[in-house]
């Protein structure tokens, strides 16, 4: 229905509720519960330069409100991607958006470029905030100019749109924020998980294989709320936002924090059908608030001329 | 593509969703120590693989627990779980009282293999909470005419369930750690006063099942595994187990049963 559409950057989002990345494979397993075309997009697993087999086992851990994983980028490389899980998501009709991952500016460049080739791929998330790989992602999602040179990098390597996706592990995420958005990211796309630890009291030690994990989940929600407030008074760019959503509530309040589209991690993994559920309920939830079109919500939580998207 | 009970599909374009997640309790009794077994009622039980699982939602807790199908009734339209205490939220879920609701989805994973010659001389090989889900394939291996032996281990007497059950199905050994009950040892230590048997099927620790897949390394064997999950239908990359292929599987998609040869424990 037109009240829930969006338009971003490359994408035409018929609503603003995507699965996020690494919480839904590239979607085979979930088009057994539903029709993966009901929904805005999808935000697809990570992909590297060559294949990566990720962390050991356990690679996560329930924690109050949430979940620290550690899974290490595990995917099969960029090329088996396009090979072999494009060709079934080109059946959909819903945006696709690949998320391009790696442990070196070169190999960043090379999946953008891997990924230009196709037609499947409407847009490109830039992972540069996954903390549970050795080397790459976080160091890029750090620091300012790390953040912008390997965005400007992708940009050049690819026509299509590119969302950055942010690191909350950072003193200042506008700093980081306005760095992407000076080296030309199309949008961004906040925030990636926070890192966590948790330790077994018998063991006497972490958890999770890898110590470290993210944590993910309705934990993190105001975490998120809070730096999308803040990021969206100083960027011009959409965000896609993300932390915890879990019902259609909490996307109108993601919108109201600046965001112009949504993704929904964690929350699959409890409820396979969570995303259609959400598509359904949305427009009560408009409706509940006095909104008669998800665009006419974007940016309304923030003060008065504050949101510097033009819409 | 599989069917869902609890998350049935849609095949309409309407964006109707047509579902029923929710399992009605029938009963919860504490059948061992810290060990309980809860009936579960839901209008379309069907077609359960033996050693397939359900996805229980917990109230207050982010991720499913993930818990093997002990029974099934398809005239009653109720499906037993046996589950051991070990957290919150195993401890919310023995609390929960009859005529409750409980959101679930599921059965999941694959299941054991069940093509084994006729009139086959069966081993199955449990050890604590792994024993649940061998008691409805052995049934069903039963109801085709196969021969029985099971082999139960526990840590200690306190802790053995279903060996009644068990013994309905053919000749049942028990074995403790301590020998507080049936013979003392590991489940390993009673595989020679076993007749010649044709394949077995082992569910337990991952320790347990190392042992015994070295023991009858000879012998055609299934084994399910276990991991800390978060999706349960193969999609986060959790549980994941080394093959003999030099990749990995995933247990919950991928199995949860694999052949002892496929994977590396």
């Amino acid at each position: 229905m037109d009240r829930l559409a969006v338009e971003l950057p490359g994408l035409h989002l018929k609503n603003p509720v995507m699965p996020a990345s690494g919480c839904f494979g590239f979607g085979r397993e979930y088009s057994q519960f539903y029709d993966l075309s009901i929904l805005g997009g999808i935000m697809i697993k990570s992909a590297t330069g060559s294949e990566r087999i990720g962390n050991p086992t356990p690679r996560v851990a329930e924690t109050p409100m949430g979940m620290l994983n550690a899974i290490g980028l595990q995917n099969p490389g960029v090329e088996e991607i396009i090979a072999n899980e494009l060709p079934f998501l080109a059946n959909y009709d819903t945006e696709i958006i690949a998320n391009v991952a790696g442990g070196t500016i070169d190999e960043y460049e090379a999946v953008a470029r891997a990924f230009n080739e196709t037609d499947v791929v409407s847009a490109l998330e830039l992972n540069i905030s996954c903390p549970n790989v050795k080397e790459g992602g976080i160091q890029f999602g750090t620091d300012p100019f790390m953040a912008a040179k390997v965005t400007e990098i992708v940009k050049k390597a690819s026509n299509k749109p590119v969302y950055v996706k942010l690191s909350p592990n950072v003193t200042d995420i506008v700093q980081m924020a306005t760095a992407v958005e000076a080296a030309g990211a199309d949008g961004l796309s906040m925030i990636n998980t926070l890192t966590g630890m948790h330790i077994n009291l018998e063991t006497r030690r972490p958890l999770l294989a890898n110590q470290i994990g993210g944590l993910s989940g309705p934990a993190i929600k105001p975490v998120a709320i809070k730096m999308i407030y803040e990021v969206s008074q100083h960027v011009a760019i959409p965000i896609i936002g993300m932390g915890g959503i879990m019902t259609a509530d909490d996307v109108l309040e993601f919108l109201l924090a600046g965001a112009s589209a949504v993704a929904v991690g964690t929350a699959n993994f409890a409820n396979p059908v969570v995303c259609p559920e959400i598509i359904v309920d949305l427009p009560n939830v408009l409706d509940r608030y006095h909104f008669t079109t998800v665009r006419e919500a974007i940016g309304k939580g923030l003060p008065n001329g504050k949101h510097l998207l033009s819409t | 593509m599989r069917g869902y009970i609890m998350v049935q599909q849609q095949n309409d374009s309407s964006h109707k969703l047509v579902q029923n997640k929710m399992l009605q309790v029938c009963s919860v009794r504490s059948i061992a120590m810290d060990t309980f077994e809860m009936i579960l009622s839901h209008p379309s039980v069907k077609d359960v693989h033996p050693g397939q699982f359900l996805n229980l939602v917990i109230d207050g807790h982010m991720l499913p627990r993930p818990i093997s199908i002990a029974d099934v009734d398809i005239e009653k339209g109720t499906l037993t779980i046996l589950f051991k205490v070990i957290g919150a939220g195993t401890r919310k879920l023995s609390y929960c009282p009859s005529g409750s609701l409980i959101e679930a989805f599921g059965p999941i994973g694959n299941g054991f293999t069940l093509d084994a010659r006729p009139n086959a001389h069966i081993l199955l090989i449990g050890g604590g909470i792994g024993v649940p889900p061998l008691y409805y394939l052995g049934k069903t291996l039963k109801a085709e005419g196969h021969t029985i032996t099971s082999i139960l281990g526990f840590q200690s007497k306190d802790y053995v369930f279903y060996e009644a059950e068990f013994s309905e199905l053919g000749r049942t050994i028990v074995v403790t750690d301590d020998g507080s009950q049936g013979q003392k040892g590991y489940v390993t230590s009673v595989l020679d006063d076993i007749p010649a048997f044709d394949r077995y099927y082992s569910c337990g620790p991952t320790a347990m099942l190392r042992s015994v897949s070295d023991a009858l390394a000879e012998t055609e064997g299934y084994l399910s595994l276990e991991e800390r999950m978060a999706c349960g239908v193969g999609a986060c990359m959790a549980c994941i187990i080394s093959s003999q292929d030099g990749r990995y599987k995933k247990i919950c998609s991928d199995g949860p049963v694999f052949s002892a040869k496929e994977v590396i424990l």
